[in-house]
């Protein structure tokens, strides 16, 4: 089976768009963390619910930047192949 | 440009150049993302237009029509959230909050109208975050003063400028890339389910994906955007 450099690249490239998405492990993480305290934060003030919720949401947004930064490299490592050319 | 793994047929959801022109030696390309940020932009226009021709025939001693109703739904919503975090600077700023929301927030769930989002382009995103920026730095600048701006640079210890400094420039660039990511992934996975999986899951299964990706995330995401940019001019503005 010959592979040409340029298959061999892509290959490598794929590899690495799977290992650039590691990076979702820690928002999950961090918004899981986010989620449970929200909770909790709900039953011992349940008046309070609206305000916890969005302030969640917001957190658990601002912890998703750095996936998604993982996901945009995968992204452009699969789609855009900027070490193929 | 794409590569050629196994998929049945490609998954479409590149931009793409309808046609182009010279302008100063360049060549410039109208893309997808200019036609549908236009027709977003019609839409929000028509909604205007009509909305304005209806207020001014309404009597405001009756009960307001439906059209009148829901624009002040919009509004009042709007008012809400800019006071709740803003105060009493709100003011100021509901006008422009409220139109990069509207805006986002069309953008985004024009998903469902089948336009590809004009937010899934960098080109529409990075322009957002630099305005939000420009206000931010301006504000900054005129309530705390430059030597305010300055002793702010220098927080924690006078060597802490230049991180400092790189601080401050990444606000834009998380502001717009976390808006793009996130429609751009919504954008992404939509079009490999239409087009990897055979037709009959392609029946009634996608419309919950579509209220996830589409409405869920891009709500989420026009508020997040709206809310860390109040949340900056609140800090820019300070103790006031």
């Amino acid at each position: 089976m010959n592979i040409s450099g340029v298959e061999f690249i892509k290959g490598c490239s794929a590899i690495g768009a799977g290992l650039a998405l590691i990076a979702g492990i820690g928002p999950g993480i961090g918004q899981g963390i986010a989620a449970g305290h929200a909770a909790s934060a709900v039953g011992r003030n349940p008046g309070a619910r609206s305000d916890i919720t969005s302030t969640m949401l917001l957190g658990q947004a601002v912890a998703e930047t750095t996936g998604l930064y993982g996901l945009l490299v995968g992204m452009i490592l699969i789609f855009v192949q900027p070490l193929a050319k | 440009m794409m590569n050629p793994v196994l998929l049945a047929n490609e998954p479409d959801f590149m931009i793409k150049g309808i046609f182009s022109y010279q302008l100063f030696g360049q060549t410039v390309w109208i893309t997808t993302t200019h036609v549908c940020t236009l027709i977003v932009m019609i839409l929000l226009l028509t909604f205007a237009f009509c909305v304005n021709r209806k207020l001014k025939k309404t009597d405001p001693y009756d009960a307001p029509p439906m059209l009148v109703n829901i624009a002040e739904f919009i509004m009042e919503f709007l008012n809400n959230m800019v006071t709740g975090v803003m105060g009493k600077n709100a003011a100021k700023f509901v006008n422009y909050i409220s139109t990069i929301a509207i805006f986002i927030l069309i953008s985004n769930i024009s998903g469902l109208l089948g336009l590809r989002p004009p937010t899934a382009d960098y080109g529409v995103t990075l322009p957002l975050g630099i305005i939000s920026f420009c206000l931010i730095t301006y504000n900054k600048f005129k309530w705390q003063k430059p030597v305010g701006v300055l002793k702010g640079l220098m927080e924690p210890w006078p060597f802490w400028l230049p991180i400092n400094l790189i601080g401050d420039f990444a606000v834009p660039v998380s502001l717009s890339l976390r808006l793009f990511a996130n429609i751009l992934s919504g954008t992404v996975m939509m079009a490999l389910y239409y087009s990897l999986l055979p037709f009959f899951v392609k029946i009634g299964i996608p419309s919950a994906l579509h209220v996830y990706f589409d409405l869920f995330s891009g709500a989420i995401q026009t508020y997040v955007f709206c809310m860390l940019t109040m949340t900056y001019i609140s800090d820019a503005i300070g103790e006031t």
